[in-house]
């Protein structure tokens, strides 16, 4: 922790500053932005609670893994890795013949990320490469490589499947012989994989997360000892705790429908683990050689680090993630579009992150989480919330569209105003220290 | 004989695209040596260094002809990696620093202590976790061994460049195995009282028994510290002095190649001329450099110096008035009222600005020599273009030729007139940026801190430059924080303090008329007035 310590100063220089609020509001205009739209849609759409929770769960749990598989490369100074695409289209290639195979379930799943594992590391390693020679750029290189590899996908799965690849499969191949269908059915197979592997009711999970709170406040208590702000931190920390164990006390008691509502608990850990993987990789040797190219490739290059091998590992670690992340993805939802589902995953994903107030440079897992959080709560009371004010559920999808494009044109274009802004901050910086 | 040496280069020769940079050098290094290495910009000391550091810079383009020891054995060094693994450690000119990081990680930057973790056990060494306990002692270790109080977990962020410059000192000594330490230019950055701790830090090092080669521009330095001197010219080795046996005149003869004299100063006073640029009650909001309330006249056809201590506010008189910093007042020129803070009207009024900032505000460092000197001229009075009614193009011919003469004229060294600025050396970058101003044909020619990090050589070129446009009638207000040079070219010094004049001295006033208008003495301002 105590590598927070210059950060800590840092920010105290700031909060003397009189711009400290406005310099809060224009840092995370995005993200405050998207909290008054989503809170103005729930109230506009008139939306039934309880189904509303039980979509944005589903939501949730379904796309956060992959978002957070961008966070890495951002780390890296590598910018919103759009190739993430490559790495849906590995899910999507394994999905299928795990399919075809007949594996169901859980067993199904694993069998899956062993399948796309070494596929979209072999990806990733190319492109990879591809970014070594175009650095600066990696975000147009990403987006073309998920066109260009769009291409090739598609020629291996409505060419070569049932062709050279044999594929006796008549519920998958096109009557043909030769193609896979347009849509992918996994239901009775893959479908709720991991999902369904364990659950729990909303309440209990609730509770459980509760207690492991209190337990973590009590240990941050204990560890803090000397801190003056330990007494308020820890009050207001286990007050917060036991709120939550207390409305889901009363959401029980109330008999309410949202007691129903069960959570995956599987895909939950497979997400928190993420977290807890990529907080801990931040502190490893690589986490910081990522950190440090990330900063500056020069400094890092003279100070010995393999800038090129660091970005290549970077990219491939993130273009797993985000298979393994699709494969979460296409379980939840049942099926899949062969040929298309794959394509929107890399907008969406980095639309919610950056929804969350993340940034080329800058990119956390609370961000990411936040992010998908108002993207899909966007998503969910978009379409009645137009219903309700133009009698047209179709406005509400076109906003929604246009939201999610527009933001990361929006973002794009504040980082870079904020890099020009910066080249005069070093002297600013500099006075505030005298 | 050899084993005494830590480290020799034998006739060692480089060439980039065919044009050799540098030619049959050959260097000693003793345990415990400084040795000096001074030449003009463009003479290749940067070449050598990054030829012993391996950078990749020489390696993409050919690498280099030649020998280097280490302790008597040849050593190819082809990466950073290399050199450091061989004890080589280097100061860079331009910081190597990670300023999001502390100084403590900036110190430990890829030499990390670390520990094991639970994944490391399985996945190897690059999952192994940052020991930051034993991290911060280290660096503690290494800011005590120079004597710097400051804490090792402050952000490297917004500290004063000494510090940085120390943070990176720190790195290298840091290192266990280091034997020779390279200082590229370390006081070209620093203040006068930041560069003597420096000087003593060096000092301590080679006590050490670490050998220390020291590029620098500054002679005196030079003659304070060194053990024995090298001096190149245009990619040669002129001579290698022990220091006892020559002098600075000596150095800077053999540095430029030509005789040095004094700069003769113009006898023809202009005290005479009206007054060309009024200013009343100017406060300039510049994070450091803060103007409040400076009343100055200028009259025409002077050269006029502003100096002073840093931070005093002397910068921000001439970046006020240009509108690139927020300020307030009133400032007349040629009696007319100049709208503050619009860069634009001051072009406008005749006005043109050499920023003291050369490669952030002064450049744009990744266009080629031609379109920096025309590109102000081109957007503010329209000139080099051709026009086809509504639609206008760059008149290449016109640009190309003007940029030729300028070359020409100012004597920059380059390829042509297509080769970027980035690539230039600082002395001739700082020519394009007189050539630029010259292209706006200014009545009122602002300049600040002209010969910062160049050499003896172009900094005469620059001098002698401001002294004949001036000549030809121009008015020029020059910043600087070098009062020797200030005397030597100035008709009046200002010398601003807290923000506003303390007092205006002719060259010729003594050294304690000026020491005292620059400590803010009362004393100062009676001798003068």
């Amino acid at each position: 922790m105590k590598a927070d310590t210059g950060l800590e100063t840092s920010r105290k220089v700031q909060i003397d500053y009189w711009q400290s609020v406005s310099g809060f509001l224009t840092n995370n205009m995005v993200t405050i932005m998207f909290v008054a739209l989503s809170m103005a849609g729930l109230y506009i759409s008139g939306m039934n609670s309880t189904l509303y929770i039980n979509d944005i769960i589903s939501r949730v749990s379904r796309n956060s893994f992959l978002v957070l598989s961008l966070i890495i490369p951002v780390i890296a100074g590598m910018g919103l890795n759009f190739s993430i695409v490559l790495g849906a289209m590995a899910a999507q290639a394994a999905v299928i013949f795990v399919t075809h195979w007949g594996v169901a379930g859980f067993p199904g799943i694993l069998l899956c990320v062993a399948l796309a594992t070494p596929m979209a590391m072999a990806l990733g390693y190319l492109t990879g490469k591809l970014f070594n020679k175009t650095k600066g750029q990696e975000m147009i290189s990403g987006l073309i490589m998920g066109f260009f590899f769009a291409g090739i996908y598609w020629f291996i799965f409505l060419q070569l499947v049932g062709g050279i690849i044999p594929m006796d499969n008549e519920v998958l191949v096109l009557s043909s012989g030769v193609g896979i269908r347009t849509t992918v059915d996994l239901t009775g197979g893959l479908k709720y994989g991991l999902d369904h592997l364990y659950r729990l009711p909303l309440t209990t999970v609730m509770i459980i997360a509760g207690c492991l709170g209190i337990a973590y406040q009590v240990y941050r208590f204990v560890k803090a000892a000397g801190d003056s702000f330990r007494n308020i931190r820890f009050i207001f920390g286990f007050a917060c705790m036991v709120a939550v164990i207390v409305w889901a006390l009363m959401i029980r008691a109330s008999g309410s429908m949202v007691s129903n509502i069960r959570v995956p608990v599987a895909t939950w850990l497979a997400i928190a683990g993420l977290c807890l993987f990529i907080t801990f990789f931040l502190k490893t040797k690589l986490g910081h050689d990522m950190r440090t190219v990330g900063q500056d490739r020069h400094v890092a290059a003279v100070a010995g680090i393999p800038v090129d091998r660091i970005r290549i590992i970077a990219i491939m670690m993130s273009m797993v993630l985000a298979s393994w992340g699709h494969i979460i993805f296409l379980q939840n939802m049942g099926a899949f579009s062969t040929y298309g589902s794959h394509e929107s995953i890399g907008i969406y994903a980095v639309a919610a992150i950056l929804i969350g107030g993340a940034s080329v440079t800058r990119a956390t897992i609370g961000q990411a989480l936040l992010g998908v959080f108002l993207f899909h709560t966007l998503f969910i009371v978009a379409p009645s919330a137009g219903r309700q004010l133009f009698g047209d559920a179709q406005v509400g999808e076109y906003f929604r569209v246009f939201v999610a494009f527009g933001v990361i044109g929006v973002t794009l274009a504040m980082h870079a105003w904020k890099r020009r802004l910066q080249s005069k901050l070093p002297a600013v910086a500099k006075a505030e220290k005298e | 004989m050899s084993e005494h040496y830590l480290l020799q280069m034998k006739n060692v020769t480089k060439s980039y695209y065919g044009t050799t940079v540098l030619k049959d050098i050959n260097l000693d290094l003793k345990a415990g040596e400084i040795h000096a290495i001074v030449g003009e910009n463009g003479a290749g000391k940067s070449t050598l260094m990054n030829i012993l550091f391996g950078m990749p810079v020489i390696h993409s383009t050919g690498g280099y002809q030649g020998e280097i020891l280490i302790e008597g054995q040849p050593a190819q060094i082809t990466s950073p990696q290399q050199a450091m693994s061989s004890g080589i450690g280097m100061v860079h000119q331009e910081f190597m620093l990670i300023p999001n990081y502390s100084i403590t990680e900036n110190i430990k930057l890829n030499r990390e202590t670390l520990k094991h973790s639970f994944l490391s056990r399985f996945f190897g060494r690059n999952l192994k976790t940052l020991d930051f306990k034993s991290m911060h002692a280290d660096a503690r270790k290494a800011l005590d061994t120079l004597d710097i109080g400051i804490e090792e977990y402050t952000r490297v962020a917004g500290l004063p460049v000494g510090y940085m410059q120390f943070t990176e000192i720190a790195r290298e000594i840091d290192k266990t195995n280091i034997k020779v330490l390279v200082f590229d230019e370390p006081t070209a950055v620093l203040a006068e009282s930041e560069a003597a701790n420096l000087l003593a830090a060096m000092k301590k090092l080679a006590a050490r028994g670490i050998a220390i080669l020291f590029i620098t521009h500054r002679l005196d330095e030079v003659m304070e510290i060194a053990d024995n001197i090298t001096v190149l010219r245009d990619g040669r080795l002129v001579a290698t002095r022990p220091k006892e046996a020559t002098s600075v005149y000596e150095l800077a003869e053999l540095m430029v190649g030509r005789k040095v004299e004094k700069m003769t100063r113009r006898t023809d006073q202009v005290s005479s001329g009206n007054i060309v640029l009024s200013i009343k009650d100017l406060s300039v909001r510049m994070p450091g450099e803060v103007v409040s309330g400076l009343n100055l006249e200028v009259r025409r056809g002077e050269i006029l110096g502003i100096g002073g201590l840093a931070g005093q506010g002397k910068v921000g008189v001439a970046n006020g008035i240009m509108g690139l910093y927020p300020s307030s007042g009133t400032v007349l020129v040629n009696g007319e009222k100049l709208p503050l803070n619009n860069p634009r009207e001051s072009i406008k009024r005749g006005l043109a600005f050499l920023s003291e900032d050369r490669r952030g505000v002064g450049l744009l460092l990744d266009s080629s020599i031609e379109m920096n000197i025309v590109i102000s001229s081109l957007q503010n009075q329209g000139r080099f273009i051709r026009r086809f009614g509504p639609f206008s193009q760059l008149n290449s011919k016109e640009i190309r030729g003007y940029a030729l003469k300028m070359i020409k004229e100012l004597d920059i060294r380059c390829t042509g007139p297509t080769q970027i600025v980035r690539r230039l050396s600082g002395g001739n970058q700082q020519k394009v940026c007189i050539a630029r101003a010259l292209t706006l044909n200014p009545d009122i020619l602002f300049v600040s801190e002209p010969t910062r990090g160049i050499d003896v050589g172009a900094k005469r070129l620059v001098l002698e430059t401001l002294v004949r446009l001036n000549e030809q009638g121009m008015t020029i207000i020059m910043t600087s924080s070098e009062l020797a040079e200030l005397r030597s070219v100035c008709d009046r010094i200002a010398i601003v303090t807290g923000g506003t004049v303390a007092g205006i001295l002719s060259p010729d006033d003594s050294d304690v008329n000026f020491g005292l208008l620059m400590a803010g003495q009362k004393a100062g301002k009676e001798l003068s007035a």
